[in-house]
């Protein structure tokens, strides 16, 4: 199936996402790496609210124009290194979408069960092909303690995808399948 | 010689590199795209219609635009080989700022991204030299995700080359998904621990379809690609034919109780460009 879905989503479109199913998202997405989780994971307060956004799984190439950033190339970067946080993070903040690449453990598909979210594959190293489905970089965060590929970039973008639902609500995960 | 004429020459190289993916390696992906179905297809659909963009705008296809790496075969009489790495470490720079590249090296200890591309031994140049007086680079950017999944094995001489052949099917098997499949696998076997994982990556070096020169070898080679892409992992790790698009094996004489195999991933941005500088300072992009 494929669906064409607005963030923020309702707990009842997520749970009707399966393994295999093809999707587009439009709405708003932050950036967050192996630092950014930890930094979220840490902090008591930060300055936005990951639950009414779609995680993304990226360290863009940005460039400033006019004082203004733009995106260049903004694929994903490899998921299963977030594995040590995810649970974590799906348990604090309501994310209902995780994108990235390559899949993840566990932690994550148990946390994707019990806090109702998916977890959708783009294509890696689709860099521009992504810069071109975002509209907007809308804010960042932690710039300088992090750096470009490490801060938090929040991103409007529109029919972003096709994303591949890889890990669902029901437990079942692409990988796995391929696995056996 | 003009040395800002010969910078301008390596940044176009870098640019190169990073925005058109040699002709090889398209082709090895049209022809992926031609035998996959469903989402195996939309991945490589995805990759296809990605080069193209970056192709045509002029921007880095990957927002990994990798560690700069670069092998370079220094001509014995070219005029100006003191200079060569520091014109090569300040192209990386202005590239850094003109192409762009992101910013890619970071402090092990203290974290500090140094925001121009180099550092400590970055970047990476080897150097090989021969007779002559040009210089011929091949910038080779390599991306982190499939770097990660490099692995050395320090194999009992024992297992032979079908414990060669076991230890990298079940490796890339592992891999899974993680380095952006379809990659291109580069194996180094013998030599020593840094030896054997050298000459897998410069194994890498080689064009995509191109089979080493010694038949049994190639043999070894083409069984590894079926095998490989018989586990059914397939682009993305999603599912699909298409988990290889070649292996590449170098080897070197081994220790007799030693059988190093080194194993060197690239993904399906295989980034390769060339050029050769003159003596006199003129230079051309391949």
């Amino acid at each position: 199936m494929e669906y064409h879905l607005n963030i923020p989503v309702e707990d009842d479109e997520i749970k009707k996402l399966k393994v295999g199913d093809i999707i587009y998202i439009s709405g708003k997405l932050f950036t967050a790496r192996d630092e950014a989780h930890h930094m979220i994971l840490e902090k008591d307060s930060i300055p936005f609210d990951p639950s009414e956004m779609g995680l993304y799984h990226c360290g863009p190439l940005m460039k400033k124009n006019n004082g203004k950033w733009q995106v260049v190339s903004a694929g994903p970067t490899t998921s299963s290194r977030m594995e040590l946080f995810e649970d974590r993070l799906l348990e604090k903040y309501a994310i209902k979408i995780v994108i990235g690449k390559g899949g993840m453990g566990k932690n994550t598909q148990k946390a994707l069960q019990k806090y109702i979210c998916v977890y959708a594959s783009y294509t890696g190293g689709a860099g521009a092909l992504a810069a071109d489905k975002i509209e907007e970089v809308e804010k960042v965060y932690w710039l300088d303690e992090l750096s470009m590929p490490e801060a938090v970039w929040i991103f409007k973008v529109k029919e972003f995808g096709p994303l591949v639902v890889a890990m669902d609500t029901h437990g079942n995960s692409i990988y796995d399948k391929i696995r056996k | 010689m003009n040395l800002n004429e010969v910078k301008n020459g390596i940044v176009r190289l870098i640019k190169k590199a990073e925005t058109e993916l040699p002709q090889d390696v398209i082709f090895a992906l049209e022809k992926a795209y031609k035998i996959e179905t469903g989402v195996a297809k939309t991945q490589i659909g995805a990759i296809l219609e990605n080069i193209k963009l970056a192709k045509n705008s002029g921007r880095p296809m990957c927002q990994d635009t990798g560690i700069q790496t670069f092998f370079v075969e220094v001509g014995a009489d070219f005029p100006n080989i003191s200079q060569l790495k520091d014109l090569i470490s300040d192209s990386v720079k202005i590239a850094t700022r003109e192409i762009p590249l992101r910013p890619n090296t970071i402090d092990p200890f203290s974290s500090i991204n140094h925001a121009d591309n180099t550092g400590n031994h970055i970047p990476y140049i080897t150097w090989d030299f021969t007779e002559g007086r040009d210089v011929i680079i091949t910038a080779f950017p390599k991306g982190g995700g499939s770097e990660n999944m490099s692995k050395l094995g320090m194999l009992k001489p024992g297992v032979g080359i079908d414990g060669v052949k076991d230890f990298v099917v079940e490796e890339m098997i592992k891999a899974a998904g993680n380095p952006c499949p379809p990659t291109v696998v580069g194996i180094g076997i013998g030599g020593g621990a840094d030896l054997s994982l050298k000459l897998g990556k410069k194994a890498l070096l080689r064009p995509v379809g191109v089979r080493h020169k010694d038949k049994s070898i190639a043999a070894i080679e083409e069984e590894l690609i079926k095998r490989i892409n018989d586990s059914g992992i397939g682009p993305m790790g999603l599912g699909g034919k298409t988990t290889v698009l070649d292996v590449h094996i170098e080897k070197a004489h081994r220790h007799p109780a030693s059988l190093p195999v080194g194993i060197v991933v690239q993904c399906w941005a295989d980034r390769r460009a060339k050029m050769i500088i003159h003596s006199n300072g003129s230079w051309e992009v391949k």
